[in-house]
This record gives C-alpha cells, structure tokens and sequence, in this order.
C-alpha cells in the first residue's frame, strides 16, 4: 500500500516537472502570434502572455457581463478586441477568420482539444456594417 | 446582475419617478450632447429612458427604408435561407427587427401603415416570462437579450405581445461585430445599442426614414426632442390595455 502511494506521489511529481517544463519552454519559445496581424508586432497582450494562455476565457467571461447589462464598450479584455488584433491579413488584404485552419484561435484550441464556440455567434473577424450605397 | 424588483416596489418607484419629473423642470444641462462619439466607460444609468415616436401619419404605405436600414446595421442581410428550406416558411420566420404592420379601423375603413418594432417596455412580459434572466431591460430603458445565457425556450416570443421578437433557427456564417447572432437564441430591437454605446444620437431606422416618421431620444430629459414632441401632440401606446408603459409611441392612431 505504501509503495503504490510513494510510486503514486513520484508519478505526480514528474508529471509536474514535466509541465513546468512545457509552460515554461511555450512562454519562451516559438512565438503563436500569426504574422500579419497586429499583435505580431506588439509585445505582450493585455496582460502577460502566461497569464492570457491560462486565463482568458475567465477574463472575457466577466468582462462580457459588464457590457451586455452596463453598456460599457471600453472594458479590457473585449473579444472584439482579441479578434481585432489577432486576426491576420492574407495576401489580398483581406481579414482571416481566426478561426480558420492554423490561425491563431484555431490552432491553439485544437492543440488542446477544447471547444471554441465563441465564434458560432461573435464575429471571427473584424467588420463593419455596410453603409447605405456601399 | 439581475436587479429583481417586485412589482408594488417598482409601482412606488415609477410614481415616485412621476411625481419627481413634474417638479424638477430644468436639469439635463450636463446630459447634453458631446461632441465628440466615444465609447461608453461608465454603466448606464435609469436617469436616461430611450424611446421612440412614430408618427403613422407620415409613414407612408409601400415604403420599407426603415426595415432595409435595421437589417443593414444589424447583419440580418448577412442571413441566407437555408439550403433546401421552403422560401414561403423562411419568409415568415426568418428573424427581423422591424415589421411593416397595417391597420385598419372596421368603421371608417382608414388604413394606417407603421413600422412594429419591440416596444421597450417598461414592465417587459418577456423579461417576466425568461426562466434565465437573458431577456432583461437594461438601465437605460432598452429591452434586450443576453445571448451568453439564452437557452432558446422561446417563452419570450410566446409572451410579446407585439410579436417583436425573432428566433435564429440555423447556423449563421456572416455576422457584424457590434451585433453577434447564432443559432438556438432569441433576439430583437435593441435600439442600436452599440450606437448607444459608442455616443451616436440616432438609430439606423430614424436615419433612413426620409418622411422624418422616426424620432429618437431621451424620454427622461424634458427639454430632449421627443418629450417636447410627445407632450405637444397626441400619441398613444399600443395595447395600452396591458399597462406595459412602452418605450415606443404612435401618434395618428
């Protein structure tokens, strides 16, 4: 019994020092930001870029109440403003979804297998109504 | 979140709100226009009521710039039928914010023509109804759905009694920025909102109006168009039978 449980804490130990590895090679390694956008050229998100890989979903959740129920377009974490800044221009200078095969939303939560239904109702990209006689 | 009033309190408050309006004549000097549109940073707050005046008089039968201009600055011309759908039901089901609506008075045989929209009610039956808070009024008077915790019930669209609300039936691929829509959830006139937000003074609909029928405004500050105009003409509530006190008033019928 006492040997499954040390076998058991080792195991949980390694785990950890594996991942503290990972999160720590992700924060400095290769850069997930797609080239063409505006965040390529900026250096950090709102906030520091290991907190916005562990929290941003917590941070959008409440910020979006703020604006929905009080009216306030200004709040910091804005998933209008994520798209704005995140989504890349092809060739043609057209926005890419970002939610497209490899983008940056995209490719992050498939890596990780997480749903992103945000964009079955928000905007993947930045838009703008049509004015009359456009 | 969810500010729950029971009714005598918010009964009190309305006419404790009366009976303040009718003292205080001259205040909203500090609500007055700014002149330069920035996005809002602070809460709104209930000392705004937006409102609209539709004048039936002016609107003219045939005509459906109104309509065209709500769909266009709220993405439902994004909307597509979908495929194999039969066109005669998406036609009366596809969602849509602005109705053209006629009238006719049994007696007199006079037609009236006017655009039906929500009604921004003051006592909203679909905020009463909602089994999850995501229809609610907002501070300043407008009527609205949450959309982050719609569940899609449609008990909201049974209890409108203007028929004002529309149901997203399928999967949408285009949609605009400032109004997110997806299938499984409830929507209607939200008074251009994002308008509101961004310290814009009108709607897409009054814009488009060229028989200036539309009037938007501020019902809470005397001195704003629409109070003037409302008090100086007769104007009348739709179903004014319900109690509802709309944000929305006809004149002409």
């Amino acid at each position: 019994m006492q040997d499954m449980f040390r076998f058991g804490t080792r195991l949980l130990v390694a785990a950890t020092a594996l991942l503290l590895v990972q999160t720590a090679s992700a924060a400095q390694g290769s850069r997930s930001v797609i080239e063409g956008s505006k965040a390529y050229g900026l250096d950090s998100c709102v906030e520091p870029t290991p907190l916005m890989r562990k929290k941003h979903y917590a941070f959008l959740k409440h910020d979006r109440d703020i604006t929905v129920h009080q009216g306030i377009r200004t709040v910091k974490h804005s998933l209008a403003g994520c798209v704005d800044c995140h989504a890349a221009k092809d060739d043609t200078g057209k926005y890419v979804p970002v939610t497209d095969e490899g983008q940056f939303c995209q490719s992050c939560h498939e890596y990780a297998g997480v749903e992103l239904p945000c964009f079955s109702c928000h905007s993947a990209t930045p838009t703008q109504a049509t004015k009359a006689g456009d | 979140m969810s500010d729950k009033i029971d009714q005598k309190r918010r009964e009190f408050v309305s006419v404790a709100g009366l009976a303040a309006a009718a003292t205080v004549v001259a205040p909203g000097v500090f609500l007055q226009a700014t002149a330069e549109a920035e996005p809002r940073s602070e809460a709104v707050t209930g000392k705004v009521r937006y409102g609209m005046l539709i004048d039936t008089n002016k609107c003219v039968d045939g005509c459906t710039d109104c309509v065209t201009a709500c769909e266009r600055e709220n993405g439902l011309d994004l909307l597509k039928m979908p495929e194999g759908a039969d066109p005669e039901e998406w036609d009366r089901q596809r969602p849509r914010w602005i109705r053209k609506v006629k009238v006719k008075d049994r007696l007199t045989g006079k037609v009236t023509t006017l655009p039906m929209m929500c009604q921004h009610c003051e006592f909203p039956p679909c905020q009463d109804v909602c089994p999850t808070g995501a229809s609610f009024r907002r501070a300043d008077g407008i009527v609205m759905v949450d959309r982050h915790i719609c569940i899609g019930c449609r008990y909201c669209m049974m209890a409108c009694p203007y028929k004002a609300r529309s149901f997203i039936h399928e999967d949408i691929d285009e949609k605009l920025t400032v109004a997110p829509r997806g299938k499984g959830c409830v929507e209607s006139c939200n008074l251009c909102v994002h308008r509101r937000d961004n310290g814009e003074t009108t709607t897409a609909c009054q814009e488009a109006c060229k028989e200036g029928a539309i009037l938007f405004g501020d019902l809470n500050d005397p001195n704003s168009e629409i109070s003037q105009a409302l008090r100086q003409q007769n104007n009348t509530e739709l179903r004014a039978d319900l109690k509802l006190n709309t944000g929305v008033r006809y004149r002409g019928i």
